[in-house]
């Protein structure tokens, strides 16, 4: 981030650019004099994978730039033998910016131990990650809030404002993705899918922000949203639902036993792709726009520095439309997969 | 690998936000604006189906209309020939009965006229026997004086009798 820094003193138009195209990816930029930009940028020399996996993980701090561009965040751990405690991570880290211990916890590749015993603590800590989370959320509530209010305002009249921008988003949401899947009983599952699908398109578009933190990006996000989608699937499922899953019907016997296993491992290779799918989508598109700006570190060239920023401005493009079909294809499975366990009866 | 597993702790917040997120977004968004785009839309078709109804409703009145139009129109050509009927009716009678008040009168006059001629040749009749008798008197006095005329005179009579 120091070089977007010193680049918006010189050139005031470029920032203006760099905050609509640059992602994150901007804080992995170096300068002609390297700086320490974590533990594992200590060298001089310019390490990408390292760069690119600091910065598509969760961590502690959140290190927007360097030279006290760097958030201390809080760290909450919870363990049977010490109880709750609650510091700031800043206590990890001496002023070389290495990792110290601090009241018998110590930091190890962003997992926090017990120093005497070495057991791995629950790390309930405002991480990088749910720092982001927090910040999706209060901009859903603030923004899904003002439409809701404009509904209020303005009824029995035609939408303005953000409400018109928003309404034919969740018409298609409903139209397009959750009344073909679910059918009748649509209306029930509608605050769940909808929230889902704005959830992961505002985590996926604030993602892309210059220092913003990989969030949608993250396989716990992702496994968490999927694994709500299995809850609601299999909670909700009716008789055909399970009777498809262990006695299919219309099969011989003997085949019925084969297919078992396979029902089975069905209904868990459908939460298993949609974590994947989001996570690989997006955390990919973050390594794709991090690796062409670190060509030009690594071949310390300014040409290619013009071209490969050249192309990054159109991955993120690309970057955008990602994000919004990533939405639409988690919400869409997500209807799909409650649709068929919700299915009335019909035989086929 | 670090990157493939799943914190633990952004797992719990994770669910937690989300879920929570679920309910507040339910309430301050989906709620009002699902409810709202559903009141338009059913307001819409309403008015949609009101209009046609409106538009069909016009067309029976138009063909009411029509028909009544035509029922009048029948009535007014019926009463216009009945009043026609009517009138040349009363003309034709009234004719028939002045004429036949002529024939009356005409006949009348008539039968009176016929009175009064006999009336004035019985007047007449008297009128000219008195006048003869005044004659005949005249004449017989002048006439007598001497005996031949007198008996040529009553020869007369007795022959213009015997033809009587």
């Amino acid at each position: 981030m120091s070089v977007f820094l010193s680049l918006a003193k010189r050139f005031p138009s470029l920032i203006i650019l760099l905050l609509l195209f640059m992602p994150a990816a901007v804080s992995a930029f170096q300068d002609s004099h390297p700086v320490a930009e974590d533990v594992v940028l200590e060298e001089r020399e310019f390490d990408a994978s390292a760069v690119i996996l600091h910065h598509v993980m969760d961590d502690h701090i959140w290190h927007l730039w360097d030279h006290g561009g760097t958030i201390y965040l809080p760290v909450i751990v919870y363990s049977a033998e010490k109880g709750l405690a609650v510091f700031s991570s800043h206590n990890f880290y001496d002023e070389h910016h290495n990792t110290v211990e601090y009241r018998g916890y110590k930091l190890d590749h962003n997992h926090i131990y017990m120093v005497e015993t070495g057991k791995a603590v629950l790390d309930l800590s405002i991480t990088k990650n749910v720092a982001m989370l927090l910040i999706n959320a209060t901009v859903l509530l603030l923004v899904l809030a003002a439409v809701g209010r404009g509904y209020k305002k303005n009824k029995g009249k035609a939408p303005s404002g953000i409400q018109s921008f928003f309404e034919p988003v969740i018409v298609f949401v409903r139209d397009e993705i959750v009344k073909p899947n679910i059918g009748r009983h649509y209306e029930k599952y509608m605050p769940y899918l909808l929230t889902l699908f704005f959830f992961i398109m505002f985590g996926n578009l604030l993602g892309l922000l210059p220092g913003a933190a990989n969030l949608t990006g993250n396989i716990a996000v992702t496994l968490t949203l999927a694994v709500l989608t299995f809850i609601i699937t299999n909670v909700k499922g009716n008789r055909g639902y399970w009777s498809h899953i262990f006695w299919t019907p219309g099969v011989p016997l003997p085949l019925r036993i084969v297919i078992l296993p396979v029902e089975i491992i069905g209904m868990f290779t459908k939460p298993f792709s949609l974590t994947i799918r989001l996570f690989v989508a997006i955390t990919a598109g973050h390594i794709v726009l991090l690796s062409l700006i670190s060509l030009a570190f690594i071949l310390k060239s300014i040409g290619v520095g013009v071209i490969s920023s050249l192309v990054v401005v159109f991955i993120n493009l690309i970057e955008i439309l990602v994000a919004v079909i990533q939405a639409y294809v988690f919400t869409l499975f997500s209807a799909l997969y409650i649709g068929m366990a919700t299915a009335e009866a019909e035989h086929h | 690998m670090e990157l493939l597993t799943p914190g633990t702790g952004l797992i719990i917040w994770q669910t937690f936000v989300f879920v929570l997120l679920v309910f507040l977004l339910a309430k301050v968004a989906w709620k009002p604006i699902l409810s709202a785009l559903k009141e338009r839309e059913t307001s819409i078709q309403e008015s949609l189906d009101t209009a046609e109804k409106a538009r069909q409703e016009i067309a029976v009145l138009k063909a009411d209309n029509e028909n009544l139009l035509k029922q009048a129109r029948e009535e007014r050509d019926k009463m216009l020939r009945d009043a026609r009927d009517a009138s040349n009716r009363m003309k034709e009678e009234a004719q028939l009965a002045a004429k036949k008040s002529a024939e009356k009168i005409i006949e009348d006059a008539r039968i009176a006229i016929g009175i009064e001629k006999q009336a004035a040749l019985k007047e007449i009749k008297i009128q000219v026997a008195n006048f003869s008798l005044e004659i005949a008197e005249k004449l017989l006095r002048e006439n007598l004086s001497n005996d031949k005329a007198q008996k040529e005179l009553v020869q007369r009579y007795i022959t213009d009798l015997k033809v009587n």
